[in-house]
């Protein structure tokens, strides 16, 4: 199963580098990796989607904490939380079919960013079946690029964090009970 | 403030550090470090190989619980490293490694002899420091010497450019201080967690200790001598745990996993509790993970919450440091009746002792077994032991009862040939009043022989014992056993390991009798001088038992008895 982890990591060089390698080495394949600013500054803020079952995700979330730079790591896999990916989508467009694709656009709710005497840019944010049902639509017209980030994902409300955290500690218990991680 | 360079930061740092000894080999990256580590009060040994100085870095932290510190310069030397700091870190040591690094502006220009060494060592340091501006080093330095010792310990490497070890700036070491956040003190073990443990405890009928590296790292042997007088639970050892409990004691009963006990490995199968501190359930012990000790309830005590399930699932994970939790033990102990549990034990021994080739008839050859018993008898029990990997380790571990903490040092979890010597060599400079002896095979001794020149440079009084038997021993082993004998690329020549010594200015002598055992060992132990014994041993003996890698913990191949050598029995 997919496993999302939001993991804060302090912004020093190379630290996604020690983050990606960790993951690698250890035998995991990465679905998905987006990375930014946190709002604290002097922090980074990882959005890591695996490929793991729970027993291999709680391994994964105790070996980011060995790395020095990782602050904290949440699995939100099954909290209440936000995904998002952002896509650009390229997509041929004549005269005729232009008002077609604007009106498939509007129906999920993206919007058109460029406009070229033969293709529209089309900017599409949502979770990733969202965006990938709407490049099916949008294929038959022909679809010229596309460019995808990964996964970004917010946990809901305020206590998100705790709640959160919480949340990991609680998949761990049937594993190894009252289990820190945070050693 | 004063200003002072880079590379008087750096060594200032390591004094602060209490660091006395480095063990390194110079070269133009580093070359400003060398020259200010003249006005340090540091003894600095000149390995030959760079490998070697992680090595003696390494035994220099086994040795004395302290930070060893290794120095090399880049491209080359740093590369050369990589298989001490692997060791290390499979191990769980901790020592610093400082390279030098091609100027600033030139990294990434593939400049002459530059490596990203710190890319390299990535996925084998716990962690590693790019230091280009001087007034970086003490941060690097500190946080470095922090890291490497808290929580699990392990190996950390700083890459010094050759500018920030030129250019000055002003040194402030208090500011430098390391980031509290780097480090994750262990949580305090919960209550409730060390009262279910303890039920778990007070209730088994067959409970064993597996007992690891871990009780040494985390200075908690003394406890856990305590813990076992009080409860009585007897204990199986981890390679790396030997020395955790003295091997006289009665309830140690040996050491566990492939080239373990049969008893020791029979009775893990047949535990109803497993209480496993400080050792990690390596595929070296479990054998196949599906068959192994199906009817126990597990315990499991470690600082690092990665282990903690990693391989074998657990009913109590207490991720903490391990001394702390026997410490919350004591108190609430009480003798378990374990009678018929240790007598079910004793019944296991069964025909062991007369499969034990120390007591087979003399066939005059001269065996393994045979040398490194008469050493463990000369030397009490209290020499340190550095092995180096394949047969004669596991002989060392067998055959060679150790009493006290810290006195096997080997490379269990990468199994690094070419460990020991230069390791002994960081041993006895961390323990200069202690008896040290390498036990290493033909094959490993020449990958790091060169170090016999630093040793003799060095002064160092060392006893070098090479268990000779013209094979790569613990391969010809396996090609025996499961490549029907076909003995590819592992006979072994080698040169007069005398006359070689001898080259070096060092006293040899060549042993292959039974009877002459004694007397060299004693002659060596005598001798002001290092002494290097070259033992020609039996050439096609193997080491029983043997779990077979990844075969269930219990079926163990044993050395035939003599009524049976038909090896009909295995
Ligand atoms: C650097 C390295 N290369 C290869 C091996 C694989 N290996 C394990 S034991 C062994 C044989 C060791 O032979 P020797 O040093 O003569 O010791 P013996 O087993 O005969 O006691 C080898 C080649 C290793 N452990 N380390």
């Amino acid at each position: 199963m997919s496993i999302t982890y939001v993991v804060q990591v302090a912004d020093k060089p190379g630290v996604l580098n020690r983050v990606v390698s960790l993951v690698r080495r250890r035998g995991y394949n990465i679905e998905s990796l987006t990375v930014g600013h946190a709002s604290t500054p002097g922090m980074s803020r990882i959005t890591l989607v695996v490929e793991a079952n729970p027993d291999a995700a709680a391994r994964i979330e105790a070996n980011l904490y060995k790395l020095v730079h990782v602050r904290s790591v949440q699995n939100v896999t099954d909290v209440p939380t936000v995904f998002r990916h952002l896509a650009l989508i390229k997509v041929a467009a004549t005269a005729q079919s232009r008002s077609q694709v604007i009106q498939l656009v509007d129906v999920f709710r993206a919007r058109v960013v460029d406009v070229a005497s033969d293709s529209l840019i089309v900017e599409a944010t949502g979770a990733d079946d969202k965006i990938d049902s709407l490049l099916e639509a949008l294929r038959p017209f022909g679809v010229l690029e596309l460019a995808k980030t990964g996964c970004l994902a917010m946990t809901r409300g305020s206590s998100a964090k705790t709640g959160a955290a919480a949340g990991a500690a609680d998949k761990t218990v049937e594993l190894d009970a009252g289990v820190s991680f945070s050693v | 403030m004063p200003r002072l360079t880079g590379a008087e930061i750096l060594w200032d740092c390591l004094v602060r550090e209490g660091v006395t000894d480095v063990f390194g080999y110079p070269g133009g990256a580093i070359l400003p470090a060398y020259d200010a580590m003249l006005k340090y009060p540091i003894r600095h040994v000149l390995v030959r190989h760079e490998q070697g100085a992680t090595h003696m870095a390494d035994g220099y932290a086994r040795a004395s619980g302290k930070v060893g510190v290794a120095v090399a310069t880049s491209g080359p030397g740093a590369t050369n490293m990589v298989t001490g700091i692997a060791t290390a870190m499979l191990d769980s040591s901790p020592i610093v490694c400082i390279t030098g690094q091609v100027g600033s502006r030139l990294i990434g220009s593939d400049a002459f002899q530059e490596t990203d060494i710190t890319g390299v060592t990535l996925p084998v340091t716990k962690h590693n420091y790019l230091v280009t501006r001087a007034d970086e080093v003490a941060h690097a330095v500190r946080e470095a010497f922090l890291v490497a010792k808290s929580g699990r310990p392990g190996p950390v490497l700083i890459d010094i450019t050759k500018d920030a070890q030129q250019s000055s700036c002003e040194y402030d070491w208090d500011a430098a201080a390391p980031d509290p956040d780097i480090v994750r003190s262990p949580a305090h073990p919960g209550d409730a967690q060390i009262q279910q443990a303890l039920e778990l405890i007070k209730s088994a009928r067959r409970p064993l200790v597996l007992a690891g590296h871990g009780l040494m790292l985390g200075g908690a042997t003394e406890e856990f001598r305590a813990f076992i007088d009080r409860s009585g639970i007897p204990a199986a050892i981890t390679l790396l745990g030997i020395g955790a409990l003295p091997a006289s004691h009665p309830l140690n009963l040996g050491m566990m996993g492939m080239h373990g006990e049969a008893w020791v490995n029979t009775a893990i199968q047949e535990a109803d509790l497993l209480i496993a501190l400080g050792m990690r359930f390596d595929d070296r012990v479990t054998g196949n993970l599906k068959t192994y000790a199906q009817n126990a309830r597990k315990i499991h005590v470690d600082i690092d919450p990665a282990e903690i399930g990693k391989n074998v699932p657990v009913d109590i994970g207490i991720v903490a440091d391990v001394r702390d939790v026997l410490r919350s033990w004591q108190p609430s102990l009480t003798r378990l009746d374990l009678g018929d549990w240790i007598a079910r034990i004793d019944a296991l021994k069964g025909d062991s002792a007369v499969r034990d080739i120390q007591n087979m008839p003399d066939d005059g050859h001269l065996y393994a077994a045979h040398v490194i018993h008469d050493i463990w008898r000369a030397t009490h029990g209290k020499a340190i032991v550095v092995t180096d990997v394949g047969q004669h380790q596991m002989w060392e571990a067998q055959y060679y009862h150790h009493d006290e903490p810290r006195t096997l040092i080997t490379s269990g979890g990468l199994g690094t040939m070419g460990f020991a010597l230069p390791a002994a060599i960081g041993a006895k400079m961390a323990c200069p009043d202690a008896e040290v002896w390498v036990v290493v095979g033909d094959g490993g001794f020449q990958m790091t022989m060169c170090e016999l020149a630093t040793m003799q440079q060095e002064n160092l009084k060392v006893n070098v014992a090479i268990i000779n038997n013209g094979y790569l021993g613990m391969v010809r082993q396996w090609q025996e056993f499961f490549y029907d004998r076909r003995y590819a690329a592992t006979p072994l020549s080698s040169p007069d390991f005398v006359t070689l010594a001898s080259a070096y200015g060092i006293e040899a002598r060549a042993v292959n009798t039974r009877h002459a055992v004694i007397p060299a060992v004693e002659q060596a132990r005598a001798h002001r001088g290092a002494v290097v014994l070259d033992f020609q041993v039996e050439q096609e003996d193997s080491v029983y038992p043997m779990v077979p890698a990844g075969a269930d913990l219990h079926k163990m191949i044993r050395r035939p008895t003599p009524l049976a050598e038909t090896g009909a029995d295995r």
